[in-house]
């Protein structure tokens, strides 16, 4: 029988956090080989629906997490900062790969040294490219930092 | 083999109107190189062009004066060579007169410098690791 008495109770922070993990919407942001990963894990397969997250978004303004997918040039970094901007509060940004992280094979003039000079990150994925249970993991610590972590930062 | 035909800066304009002419209808790639320390002068354009009727490819090279730089544009023969000059002109350094657009292409827009050329650092960055003491 239904009953529309029922009550839960809990805390504003931990409803706000739940919420916030279960529908985090990245951004599209594949720049290099680590896209095709990121697909992969998008698909059927691996399935990053059951996170709530399958809708990559094309406009920043819907999205919650920045997924930063490959090697990122002197040229791009403006654009990849401007894109990071345009997202509304509350965002985080995931680096994926080596490259992302580090600059990774890429030590030369062209390429930014590690996207943290350019956005803040909060989680780094190792691997060249990781594959999408790594991808998934980075994910879910991420998830782990926002349910451990404060509400407003 | 591809047949190499070394032209001269002031006759390289109108020998790439000659060869397309005799019909090679198509431009491959253009590009430049660097002789630093090794040969005078010191750039030469290498131009690859093939003949889709005769079946028969082309390799023309042309070497650029060190001081002017200046290499007449072939965009007006081969519109494909536009992105290809820019490209050389980013990389390089070397210009082409009669360009409708010769901006970067690569690089952005305020890059100092031409990466591709021999005394140009490749910008390494020392790396943590490879210092580290091995592990047996």
């Amino acid at each position: 029988m239904y009953s529309p008495d029922n009550i839960f109770t809990t805390t504003i922070d931990k409803a706000v956090r739940w919420s916030r993990t279960q529908s985090m919407w990245p951004v599209t942001f594949g720049l290099a080989c680590c896209a095709i990963e990121m697909m992969a894990a998008g698909s059927a397969k691996y399935d990053l629906a059951r996170y709530g997250m399958e809708v990559f978004r094309a406009s920043p303004r819907q999205a919650d997490l920045m997924i930063v997918a490959g090697r990122v040039s002197q040229k791009m970094a403006p654009v990849l900062r401007q894109v990071y901007d345009q997202m509304a509060e509350p965002k985080w940004v995931i680096a994926m790969g080596a490259c992302s992280s580090t600059g990774g094979m890429f030590n030369n003039y062209a390429l930014v040294q590690g996207v943290d000079h350019i956005v803040p990150v909060d989680v780094y994925v190792p691997g060249c490219p990781p594959g999408p249970q790594s991808l998934m993991h980075g994910i879910l610590t991420l998830h782990d930092k926002i349910m451990a972590g404060e509400i407003n930062r | 083999m591809t047949e190499v035909q070394h032209v001269d800066v002031k006759d390289y304009h109108q020998d790439i109107q000659t060869l397309f002419n005799e019909g090679y209808e198509m431009m491959v790639d253009l590009t430049a190189v660097d002789w630093f320390r090794k040969k005078e002068p010191r750039f030469e354009v290498v131009v690859n062009l093939l003949s889709l009727s005769k079946n028969k490819r082309k390799t023309i090279k042309v070497k650029v004066d060190d001081k002017t730089l200046t290499v007449p544009s072939i965009t007006d023969i081969y519109p494909g060579a536009n992105f290809y000059e820019r490209e050389v002109f980013d990389m390089f350094g070397i210009l082409f007169e009669n360009h409708p657009e010769l901006t970067r292409i690569l690089m952005p827009d305020d890059w100092i410098g031409y990466p591709l050329r021999k005394d140009y650092g490749s910008g390494r960055i020392p790396v943590q690791f490879k210092n580290a003491p091995k592990v047996d």
